[in-house]
């Protein structure tokens, strides 16, 4: 898998090392990461390795790997989105609801329908970011009280209708019997997002993350590229929304804390808070990370209470190791850096 | 000021000074601290190791008289009028009878005004239990005022409810606390001044003119064991479902099911919290069967994600195994379509109804017991029909006793 | 570090000097106070007009005694804030607080639960502030990883409300002056020791210095990094405050205190309503606690149309952005004038 990180508005030939060693240095972390952890379920769960129960493992993480490549591009531009976890909540429950009045519409419809005012909902939360110069950190906390309370108001605590099978398939089914959609799914969003952070939108997406200023001075329009960050954002937590209806059903807490989740993941996967800097396809493997590391921890059967506080930890040490870099490993990253380049895109 | 006041304010008075020691204090008294609890002298005192075990209660949460007595009142006939559950009491003799004549109203009940504080509406279970007290207030004419403050699962909101309430004209006051332990203060306050009824969770003060509540968890968490005792063949393997830690109410229901378990000798392979998450709770239970390849039973403290966790079988290509949940609608739909070996124990909603009428006895001056215990039903192959009703919505509880209330089913969301 | 310093064109706008106590409605903390006072008085209106009494005593009682909690959390975090830092950690530590309390008062004396709390938040604090600065871990994770691991270790060792608090230290939590809770008194303190600390030392210039931008303010010579740790510190002190506070009126510890009353984002939220800006460098204590008395108006005017819970949450997402929105005016003409300006020039070139 490549680091997709294209280089910043800056050009020049100091710039190129630059660019790699922060490529290498905010992507490789991630992946040590993800392989020892796949190295230590396959010690502890040696069936973890059959297609089936691989398979099974991506479909589970398929939700909290789109948010993360949703919440990536609003980090990545300078931002947060704290109001994914209630879009998924409110997607789940505004489903059911829907169904309740119209028990035969088509799947497809109701699917395009959620993802759509999940592109709305991100479209204001763009607007407010950058129209009226709030900070996404508030705009999306005051879009998450809302939308909570509103779909739960509208629905006088909980949705009246059954999500029929058609719609569920989507999250809980397979292709032909053996691939399930929600690896389709992930496979799609991963391959759109690598590509847009590949074209024009995503250069001028990481130029506003890392210099908003400077990146407007050079033509960017901010405000419109900042915008359709959140839209991304929003439609791919009502993507995410339609995968954990299918796979679980009807749940009125379904998106609950999946906003710290998502967060967690793309900083795990060494995205900077603050933007400019980082790689959508680490920030999906930092979300594979977390969900493998959940799934460890359940196999090693750590006690049910204490697993929070070997996530904090194992989280916080992650990144701190990410951040400062073990000394010897830069050290080594430095060294290889320049022999490696074709091998590091292989 | 400041010197004055120093003594009075605890979180500021090491404010200047705490910044660069703080290492050295918090090592010190860290280490300190944890000590402090089971320290000689308290043994001398039996009452206060006995309330520091309380606090200190980890893993053995466990109490055999309450344990006994809860399995002997399922066995009980309850008294009250057949078909309404609610209005039912288990062995109302054993907490005696409470005189009221002293909070009857002058002239009658007629214009009653009645006051509800709510812990939260945070869970489905609480909704429809809300749905059902209003409904229930809605068919008493006679109550002129129904006033509910909703503390949202603070319980520093809930006691600043409770004082409002209790400084208002209210005739009576119903609480559903929040926390058992931490409203003691502020219902006893108001007992002071008004009828307190509490209901669902109890508080630990016996100032209340009645508490309500049903039998309890541990006569749900054995009836859920028991059924799986019955099914599953010894030594088969049981994956046990639960919330989360550190809830007393959920407590009592697993460590019921533990010493039923462990008496039958069946092998509990894994005890997993799900956070209530439906998703969490199938991915578990697909891990399980990954890893045990075969479950025999599978034993929940409450029904949120029974039903995800029948899916994880189905998705695996399993036979679901006896299973239990909740009267929680969505489960007892599955039981129906997937024919499912299934007992669902049930910690009823109807209980939201007895306190409104509670409190219309004890403002009539009318007698009720100290403590009023209502039945627990459980929902078993062949009581199924009375509790699953076609229509109603998944997150809708089946023995909410609110068919004959006005605006049923519509206002529950049913059809 | 800098948890939030994303919004480029609030973050680089000048900056005020600390203390200097000019007094216009256009400042945010002004204006909140000025917002907290016409919430209270179109509250009056609507709730007489319900054929309900909002003036009473009582009611002005349980308006000050559910500003505390928050209170005291807010205040704390508005020093995180300010700083450029972040506390996510805030509810667990709350809940973990009144438990120590309520168990170490059980067994032993109020000082030294009292003590006992506030070392183990000054050690919370001090963590945090050593993961931010040493491990350069970004607050936002960081503290959300604390909060984990304060999660896990309460949920290992308590099944319960634990502990008992004498009556003695109970009135902290019911004693009244006249209509005042003596609760609020504490409030009053901890933010004064706050004001004064941010607003008249050097560690509070610091503070500001450290928040507004640390690259310059490290090349000035503030140990921005010795900065942040103690504001961390002095958060999570204020936070243990609030934990004392909280066992006080609960009369034992419990596991879910913090949480369920989700006073880690809503401290945050009280903050920003306050005019602090979540970037760091502007704002302070007195604009939190308008932020806080503003919360409990609404909340308590809600009480008494006995409004739908679920719909208070959407009112207060909404004043929240709206208020926010409005700090954010002076900013968004600055910017249009820039863009006139911008556009001005490229029309000469042209």
């Amino acid at each position: 898998m490549t680091t997709t990180t294209p280089p910043t508005t800056t050009a020049g030939p100091a710039s190129v090392v630059g660019a790699l060693g922060r490529r290498l240095g905010t992507g490789a972390p991630v992946y040590v990461l993800l392989a020892v952890l796949l190295a230590a379920l396959a010690i502890t769960d040696p069936g973890f390795y059959e297609p089936d129960s691989f398979l099974a493992f991506i479909k589970r993480a398929a939700p909290l790997v789109i948010l993360a490549a949703g919440q990536y591009m609003v980090i990545v531009s300078g931002g947060f989105d704290l109001s994914v976890g209630a879009v998924v909540t409110a997607g789940v429950v505004a489903g059911a609801e829907f169904y309740g009045s119209y028990p035969d519409a088509p799947w497809l419809l109701v699917t395009a329908g959620l993802l759509l005012a999940g592109a709305i909902v991100g479209l204001v939360n763009g607007l407010i970011t950058t129209v009226l110069l709030v900070p996404s950190f508030i705009t999306t906390l005051g879009m998450m009280l809302i939308l909570e309370g509103a779909v739960f108001y509208w629905t006088g605590g909980s949705p009246q209708g059954v999500l029929p099978e058609s719609f569920r398939n989507f999250g809980r089914g397979e292709a032909g019997g053996w691939l399930p959609w929600a690896v389709l799914a992930v496979l799609a969003v991963g391959a759109l997002a690598w590509w847009l952070m590949r074209a024009d939108f995503g250069r001028t997406l990481l130029a506003t993350g890392d210099n908003e200023r400077a990146a407007a001075l050079a033509g960017v329009r901010v405000p419109r590229v900042r915008t359709l960050a959140f839209v991304l954002s929003g439609t791919a937590a009502a993507l995410a929304a339609v995968l954990v209806a299918g796979f679980s059903g009807v749940s009125a807490q379904a998106g609950r804390g999946l906003e710290f989740e998502a967060i967690t993941a793309v900083v795990l996967g060494g995205v900077i808070l603050g933007g400019g800097r980082g790689s959508v396809v680490a920030a999906m493997a930092g979300a594979f990370s977390l969900q493998a590391l959940f799934t460890l921890l359940n196999l090693q059967g750590v006690s049910g209470a204490l697993e929070s506080t070997v996530q904090g930890f194992i989280v916080i040490a992650a990144v701190g190791l990410g951040a400062t870099g073990l000394p010897g490993l830069s050290r080594l990253r430095r060294r290889r850096s320049q022999p490696s380049e074709g091998k590091s895109s292989s | 000021m400041s010197r004055t006041r120093r003594t009075t304010r605890p979180g500021a008075r090491s404010r200047r000074l705490a910044a660069p020691a703080a290492a050295l204090l918090a090592a010190a008294l860290l280490a300190s601290c944890s000590s402090d609890a089971p320290k000689d002298d308290l043994a001398d005192d039996p009452a206060a190791s006995e309330q520091a075990q309380d606090g200190d209660e980890q893993s053995e949460f466990f109490d055999q008289a309450d344990y006994d007595r809860q399995l002997e009142l399922t066995k009980a006939t309850p008294e009250g009028p057949e078909g309404k559950p609610w209005e039912q009491m288990l062995d109302p003799a054993s907490g005696g009878m409470v005189d009221t004549s002293e909070y009857a109203m002058k002239g009658g009940v007629e214009g009653a005004k009645l006051c509800f504080s709510n812990a939260g509406v945070f869970n489905p279970w609480r909704q429809v239990g809300l749905k059902t007290m209003k409904a229930e207030v809605a068919q008493h004419d006679e109550i002129a005022d129904f006033t509910v403050l909703d503390a949202q699962g603070k319980d520093d909101k809930q006691i600043s409810d409770i004082q409002e309430l209790s400084g208002q004209d209210c005739d009576a006051l119903i609480v559903s606390p929040n926390t058992t332990a931490t409203l003691t203060p502020a219902v006893e306050e108001a007992c002071g001044k008004i009828p307190v009824i509490v209901f669902d969770r109890g508080v630990e003060t016996d100032c209340a003119v009645t508490f309500i509540s049903p039998i309890g968890g541990y006569a749900y968490g054995a009836a859920a064991a028991d059924f799986l005792v019955d099914e599953v063949d010894k030594g088969g393997k049981i994956v046990a479902l639960r919330i989360s830690p550190g809830v007393d109410v959920l407590e009592t229901r697993w460590s019921a099911a533990e010493i039923a378990f462990e008496k039958a000798g069946l092998d509990v392979v894994e005890v997993k919290f799900t956070d209530g998450d439906p998703s969490k709770a199938k991915s578990i239970v697909s891990d399980a069967i990954a890893r045990h390849g075969q479950i025999d039973g599978v034993w929940m403290d409450s029904g949120a994600t029974s039903v995800a966790a029948v899916e994880a079988f189905e998705d695996a290509g399993e036979d679901i195994p006896p299973i239990t949940g909740e009267d929680q609608q969505d489960f007892l739909q599955a039981w129906k379509d997937k024919d499912l070996t299934a007992i669902a124990p049930a910690y009823p909603t109807f209980q939201w109804r007895t306190p409104v009428i509670a409190a219309l006895k004890i403002l009539a001056g009318e007698e009720v017991p100290k403590e009023w215990t209502l039945p627990q039903p459980v929902v078993t192959e062949d009581n199924f029909d009375d509790y699953y009703k076609e229509g109603m919505p998944p997150l809708h509880y089946g023995a909410c006793g609110c068919e004959d209330l006005p605006g049923y089913p519509g206002d529950w969301g049913g059809e | 570090m800098t948890a939030v310093r994303t919004e480029a064109p609030v973050s680089a706008a000048p900056r005020r000097l600390p203390g200097a106590g000019r007094l216009k409605v256009t400042d945010p903390v002004v204006g909140v106070w000025l917002a907290a006072a016409a919430v209270t008085l179109i509250g009056w209106i609507v709730v007489t007009i319900d054929g309900g009494q909002f003036m009473t005593q009582s009611n002005f009682t349980g308006i000050l005694q559910n500003s505390v909690a928050l209170g005291l959390v807010a205040v704390g975090q508005s020093a995180v804030i300010l700083t450029g830092s972040l506390d996510l950690s805030v509810a667990y530590l709350i809940s973990l607080g009144t438990l120590v309390a309520a168990e170490t008062m059980e067994g032993g004396s109020v000082v030294t639960a009292v003590l006992a709390v506030l070392a183990l938040s000054a050690a919370v604090g001090l963590a945090n502030g050593l993961i931010v600065t040493g491990l350069k871990v970004n607050a936002f994770i960081a503290t959300l990883g604390m909060a984990f691991i304060l999660r896990g270790y309460i949920e290992d060792n308590y099944t319960g409300p634990a502990g008992d608090v004498p009556a003695s230290f109970q009135r902290l939590g019911y004693d009244r002056v006249g209509f005042i809770p003596v609760s609020v008194f504490l409030l009053i303190a901890v933010a004064a020791v706050l004001w004064l600390i941010t607003k008249r030392t050097r560690l509070g210039h610091h503070m500001y210095a450290t928040g507004g931008d640390e690259h310059a303010a490290r090349l000035s010579g503030v140990r921005t990094r010795r900065t942040v740790i103690y504001a961390h510190v002095l958060c999570a002190l204020c936070v243990g405050a609030a934990a004392l506070f909280l066992a006080s009126r609960l009369g034992a510890g419990a596991p879910w205190a913090g949480t369920e009353a989700r006073y880690d984002l809503d401290s945050i939220a009280a903050v920003v309503l306050g005019g602090t800006a979540l970037a760091g460098g502007r704002g302070g204590v007195a604009g939190t606690l308008g932020g806080v008395l503003l919360l409990s108006v609404l909340d308590s005017i809600f009480n008494q149309l006995s409004v739908d819970p679920f719909f208070k949450n959407v009112v207060r997402g909404v004043v929240i952005i709206a208020a926010v929105a409005l700090y954010a005016r002076p900013f968004r003409r600055r910017a249009k004038e820039r863009d006139e300006a911008r556009a001005k020039e490229k029309g000469a070139v042209a």
